[in-house]
């Protein structure tokens, strides 16, 4: 029990938090502004998996870690983009859409990788890059903190900047105000002049710009190389977390971080022998237990209003 | 020709789907014509590839009819993934550890394994009917769980050590199901299966419940307004579904393995959808719909054991064919024309 809480209160256990829960949460957010402009992009794991895959694959052929990420970015936004014609112009089902995402993925990058490495399961013949760590001036030399805030990848930072920066778009710009006011009552919107589809490619856009930069941080940074089926759910998490946070930024970041937790502790926990096959369900159970309590407290406010 | 717009629809999405996947071989393969014959042929060369495709298309039909009375309730659940894989483990403990006789072991087995899978679907149908909890979440959600509660159990108790890969204990021999055509696998799943797509076939279109049902899926307000109980049609609809989707599961280990080995979830709720997008939601049609399935994946099989392109392919052909399906405006404009050509010469 003790070495369980010495490892809990470690500085190594809240580094390792940040660092496990970054992909989870670039991938929140994207949920996070697809679900406000009213669409639900459940194609996260196969993005994150595909833009993982790119990463590695131009970052090898280029020879430069940034040109990776770009292209990792830019296959993100290209699935998104087809996604978007089919659910917006031809009108497939915005889920059926998104298992069609997942679908390719799992497989086509197994086909992919296949064709350019030669293997089915990892990326090692490709000399792939990896997005550097910053250490912050300054802040590195502060007791227990600096050990904790520095040192990460950039896209860790990225990731949190990235809250700060959805949280600011969504409350405080035209943009944000249009994604909210057309997944809240898109005639409404549509009569005060806004194109629907329009704002809802964006926001899809948007999810899957930030679900690639997920699937980056796992080939680039959290590993250095691709294996298939690399992503191992987090896609999954990441739309418990925009669930479990009830929709808005602060509380998928709270979820995010509290997923990231469990899933770093998963490592203690097995010193208190509990399997880890059952700590890995813990995101999923508590966003079922949030979504039962939120959807009681709703019915009833509903009851009370007919009441009167 | 419109009475056929669907049909022709489905059809023309599939062709678009290979023909793009023909494109992909010929540009990865040395011999392209050759492989695509492969593709193509391949699961008709033997008694044992047909074999294969039958065998494969029993747990599609299972998952593919669970899918079908769930999106004809109007429920977007995609649970069939967990159910059928947690089904799967709840069998092999039966066949492991309970002794019975040649016929009764494997009914056991099955009907636990159902009636587990009808259960757990229960949950999600009852939030949905009680508090009207977003089906959609707390069944993707489910999938996780079961996925990691199947995954302790294989590991901490049904693990057989001295095997050399992750698998269970073997199954009784009393549990397996029996073999139905000599030279194949093709097992006694495939009467079963058959028994409860007529039975749902039945059902849908010939009782009252199955006319709830449809009701309620084409408008959940309207069928409460004319007397409908809505809320116990869902949580009949998802006990129902679970039930087959458990079934598929038990069935699928019983029938195909001699030990429990998946270690993740096998993939067959998520096909499940596409089978019943095939079959536009019709239980009969989910036959037709599997074997095409099943075909086309043993096709990829086999083709990436006597050529140069990997199965995976088959994920891109999937994926193309639900976009074009799903979409309400593929084609809608040829169906207008006609429409406009049918009105001027009435007119």
């Amino acid at each position: 029990m003790d070495s369980f809480w010495s490892v809990l209160f470690s500085t190594d256990f809240a580094f390792s938090v940040l660092r496990v829960t970054t992909p989870i949460l670039l991938a929140a957010l994207g949920a996070l502004i697809s679900n406000k402009a009213g669409i639900v992009n459940i194609g996260m794991e196969g993005t994150m998996l595909v833009g993982a895959l790119t990463g590695v694959i131009v970052s090898a052929y280029t020879g430069s870690a940034w040109i990776g990420l770009l292209g990792a970015v830019m296959s993100g936004i290209t699935l998104s983009a087809i996604l978007a014609y089919f659910t917006l112009k031809i009108k497939t089902h915005i889920i059926l859409g998104g298992i069609a995402i997942n679908m390719f993925a799992s497989g086509g990058t197994v086909f992919i990788l296949y064709l350019v490495s030669g293997d089915k399961g990892t990326s090692t013949s490709l000399q792939s890059k990896v997005l550097p760590n910053l250490h912050i001036p300054l802040v590195q030399d502060i007791p227990v903190l600096g050990p904790i805030l520095s040192g990460h990848n950039v896209l860790t930072y990225i990731s949190l900047l990235a809250v700060a920066g959805v949280y600011y778009m969504l409350k405080r710009t035209p943009l944000g105000l249009q994604i909210r006011s057309v997944g809240e009552n898109p005639q409404a919107a549509q009569s005060v002049g806004i194109s629907v589809a329009k704002i809802q490619c964006i926001a899809l856009l948007l999810s899957g710009f930030f679900a690639s930069l997920g699937g980056a941080f796992m080939s680039m940074g959290y590993l250095s190389l691709f294996t298939r089926d690399m992503t191992a759910g987090r896609g999954w998490i990441a739309i418990a977390a925009e669930a479990l946070g009830g929709g808005s930024t602060i509380g998928t970041f709270i979820a995010s971080l509290i997923f990231g937790a469990t899933n770093a502790m998963a490592n203690a926990l097995q010193i208190l022998k509990i399997p880890s096959e059952l700590i890995a369900t813990f995101p999923y159970v508590a966003t079922v237990v949030g979504l039962l309590v939120y959807a009681m407290i709703e019915s009833k406010r509903k009851k009370r209003k007919k009441g009167i | 020709m419109l009475k056929y717009f669907d049909a022709i629809r489905t059809l023309i999405s599939i062709a678009i789907a290979l023909v793009i996947a023909f494109l992909i071989i010929t540009l990865v393969s040395d011999q392209p014509l050759e492989t695509i014959r492969i593709f193509l042929t391949g699961p008709l060369s033997t008694t044992a590839q047909i074999g294969n495709v039958i065998e494969m298309a029993i747990p599609l039909m299972f998952t593919g009819l669970s899918v079908v009375l769930l999106f004809r309730s109007g429920l977007f659940n995609l649970g069939a993934e967990g159910l059928f894989y947690i089904s799967g483990v709840v069998a092999a403990i039966i066949a492991i550890y309970a002794s019975m006789n040649g016929f009764i072991h494997p009914v056991v087995a099955i009907l636990a394994g159902s009636t587990v899978g009808a259960l757990l679907s229960a949950i999600p149908g009852i939030m949905k009917a009680k508090w009207n909890a977003e089906v959609l979440v707390t069944s993707l959600m489910f999938n996780s769980i079961l996925s990691g509660i199947g995954l302790y159990i294989l590991n901490y108790h049904l693990r057989d050590a001295a095997a050399f890969a992750n698998v269970s204990y073997k199954f009784q021999e009393t549990a397996r199901l029996a073999n139905l055509i000599p030279g194949t696998r093709i097992h006694t799943g495939l009467i079963l299966v058959l028994a409860c797509i007529v039975a749902t076939h039945y059902f849908m279109y010939h009782t009252r419940w199955g006319y709830e049902l449809r009701m309620t899926g084409s408008n959940r307000a309207f069928a409460e307004f004319s007397g409908i109980k809505t809320g116990r049609v869902i949580i009949t609809v998802h006990l129902i579904a679970g039930f087959l989707a458990g079934m598929g599961g038990s069935v699928e280990v019983l029938g195909m393995y001699t030990r429990f080995q998946w270690s993740d979830l096998p993939g067959y709720g998520l096909d499940g959808a596409l089978v019943a997008l095939l079959a536009k939601n019709n239980p009969l049609s989910v036959v037709g719909a599997a074997l095409f399935l099943a075909y086309i994946r043993i096709g990829a099989d086999q083709m990436s054991i006597m050529s140069d392109v990997p199965a995976e392919l088959i994920s891109i052909i999937q994926a193309i064919i639900i976009l074009l399906i799903s979409a309400e405006q593929f084609l809608k404009m040829w169906k207008n024309r006609q429409l406009l050509k049918e009105a001027e010469k009435l007119g």
